[in-house]
């Protein structure tokens, strides 16, 4: 197992290096940022000396390594725009974006499994139908569109919650955030619901699937002729079995929601990282958008990790080994 | 001391395409320590019968009528809570296919001491030493290793065993056993026949087998009921069924076996093939494939026992019994 875990850390290694290989080339062909920074009236002069100051005078390949100097050391460039380091300004962003796909995904956990349980286990009900026809709502309608909806009726109508902003914030456990106070919990609930909408609907239908498949195994059957009780059977017996697609799923889901909560936070003004992107690649701040992305990357890998290493946990069956690269 | 008392089950599968008489009107009783081979194809409603027993029968099949009384007790009417106490307790069950009866992602111990902390107030130190001595008597080699495997880390013949095991943990008054050697090797299959017969003897256990294997059953049971669409045809001493069986049907089944006694000749079958369940014949179930069909058999023939409690529904028996 750790001969599996350094080879996956060798290749996430040589992926994050391709991903800021394309990213650092690629932003380079999308415009000049030297355009966006310097008020058009600056005279030549002034435009070359903005140049030399951000080290663009000099050619893509040489820019690169530079930049690869930098990260041996943990600098990954000043930001074009703020001309704070870019690897800081993604950090001071990153509590708010995690806090917020944390909550989402712990609403996808909390409120999927149950319902996808029951529509599972009593197909022919009602409730559940209304369950299944929610869930494809929660799958086809546009993100943008809940959320106006949301603010519409939760902030506009009916007043009970803020529309934006996070609110405030507190340290515990030395970790800012906005989990701790009461103000900060009524911001995060919209756009964490929001943002698992999604990712509910997702876990209901795989939920629901994963129990109609396995009510009709012979283990379940020979768990109840064993006489245990039906929340044993459903609890351990049934739920061990079919959790292991709902933990790739939600695995995967996770990082998404991390890295593309674009949308989300652009409609709730939720100062996380997904903005910070947005704006950075509409203002070409290269050294942002390569240091975001690798982390992002990273970010990925670590997250297929744990998944490859819960499902050893879940599944006594699977053996973590190599399978050649 | 009669122990399990069925009388005229009928459980019926309420589908789409219509009403599946999958057990239409089954009778049979079994005393303490017997056992019963329940012999028929596949589809004749055998293993809904035994599920039936267990009221684990999966909607949309139920039982519509009848009575099953166990120790004196109706199983149709008892409440659920009662039926699941009784179920892996005084009515264990073993299933056909050892390779997806036990939960896959769970350790033999963790199933083991489940069945027996479902039933009695007992520590996971005393269960886990009734687990350990469970495995042991269906002869498994180094049991408490065994406890901390998981399914898939054993042979089919060893989770058969584990299944027995599981079975015979509580001390059951009853084992319905729905063909657990079918999915076996022919080799593994008598040892699997040999353990369960042993831990019935030693105990006292009654024993329902259900096969369509009739030379399994030939050499376990004490009677043998032979079913067909969903009804008993045929039922007596396992001797008297055998070596003279009267209904066409089992006189058909007998003759497809391949046996010492008739080397060289060759093996008969029974024309036509499993009814459909939908739309069997009027009167005799049997009647399309029966050579002896007549103008009668468009009745329903009804059960009709000898004095020597060997009991046949058919208007044509075969075989005439011997004078006394």
């Amino acid at each position: 197992m750790t001969a599996f875990i350094i080879r996956r850390l060798l290749q996430a290694a040589l992926v994050v290096f391709l991903m800021s290989v394309i990213v650092f080339f690629g932003v380079n062909v999308i415009g000049d940022p030297v355009d966006m920074l310097i008020s058009p009236d600056a005279d030549q002069a002034e435009i070359a000396r903005t140049i030399q100051a951000l080290g663009l005078d000099r050619p893509i390949g040489e820019q690169y390594l530079h930049f690869l100097k930098g990260v041996a050391t943990g600098d990954f460039g000043k930001s074009f725009i703020f001309g704070e380091p870019a690897l800081k300004l993604i950090l001071h962003h990153m509590p708010a974006t995690v806090e917020l796909a944390l909550v989402s995904l712990l609403m996808a956990i909390l409120l999927g499994i149950p319902l996808g349980l029951y529509a599972g286990l009593y197909p022919d009900r009602k409730v559940s139908k209304g369950i299944i026809a929610g869930s494809i709502l929660g799958f086809s309608l546009p993100t943008f569109w809940v959320g106006l909806m949301l603010i519409m009726l939760f902030a506009v109508v009916l007043g009970w919650l803020p529309s934006t902003g996070r609110g405030d914030t507190a340290v515990f456990l030395g970790i800012e955030s906005s989990l701790w106070t009461r103000d900060g919990l009524s911001h995060l609930f919209l756009p964490a619901l929001n943002l698992a909408l999604t990712n509910i609907s997702l876990v209901i239908r795989l939920t629901r699937a994963g129990v109609r498949e396995a009510m009709h195994q012979d283990y379940i059957k020979f768990a109840r002729a064993k006489g245990l009780s039906e929340s044993r059977v459903v609890s351990v017996h049934l739920m061990k079995n079919i959790l292991i697609p709902i933990v790739t799923v939600l695995g995967l889901e996770f990082g998404g929601l991390l890295a593309f909560s674009v949308v989300t936070e652009s409609i709730f003004a939720w100062p996380g990282m997904g903005k910070l992107l947005i704006d950075s690649l509409l203002q070409l701040d290269r050294p942002v958008v390569v240091a975001y992305l690798m982390i992002i990357v990273l970010f990925f890998v670590v997250i297929n990790l744990v998944v490859d290493i819960l499902y050893s946990v879940l599944d006594p069956r699977v053996r973590l080994k190599d399978q050649g690269a | 001391m009669t122990i399990l008392a069925v009388d005229s089950l009928k459980t019926h599968f309420f589908t789409r395409a219509g009403v599946v008489r999958a057990v239409d009107g089954v009778s049979f009783s079994l005393g303490q320590g017997e056992v019963m081979g329940l012999v028929g194809e596949s589809g004749s409603g055998k293993s809904v019968t035994g599920f039936s027993i267990l009221g684990l029968v999966d909607p949309p099949g139920r039982v519509v009528e009848g009575s099953m009384l166990f120790h004196g007790e109706d199983l149709v009417t008892m409440p659920t809570r009662e039926i699941r106490a009784l179920r892996g307790s005084r009515i264990a069950m073993i299933f056909q296919d050892p390779m997806m009866t036990l939960n896959p992602v769970l350790r033999i111990d963790t199933q083991m001491i489940e069945a027996i902390l479902a039933h009695e107030k007992v520590s996971r130190k005393e269960a886990l030493k009734r687990a350990c001595d469970g495995l042991a008597q269906v002869g498994i080699p180094s049991p408490e290793q065994r406890l901390r495997n998981y399914p898939h880390q054993l042979s089919g013949g060893m989770r058969q065993r584990v299944a027995i095991a599981i079975a015979f943990l509580n001390n059951p008054d009853l084992v319905i056993a729905d063909e657990p050697t079918t999915a076996l090797d022919v080799t593994i299959q008598a040892q699997i026949v040999h353990v369960a017969q042993n831990l019935c003897r030693e105990r006292g256990t009654a024993l329902i087998w259900i096969t369509h294997d009739l030379a399994v059953v030939a050499g376990l049971a004490d009677h043998i009921a032979v079913m067909y669409a969903g009804r008993v045809v045929e039922a007596g001493q396992t001797d008297d069924v055998i070596d003279r069986p009267r209904h066409p049907y089992t006189v058909g089944l007998l003759g497809s076996v391949p046996s010492a006694n008739r080397r060289g000749q060759r093996l008969t079958q029974i024309p036509g093939m499993t009814p459909n369940m939908l739309s069997l014949p009027e009167g005799c179930a049997f009647r399309d494939r029966c050579t002896h069909n007549d103008e009668r058999c468009k009745e329903s023939p009804e059960i009709t026992t000898d004095s020597g409690g060997h009991a046949i529904r058919c208007f044509h028996p075969q075989y005439e019994k011997a004078p006394a």
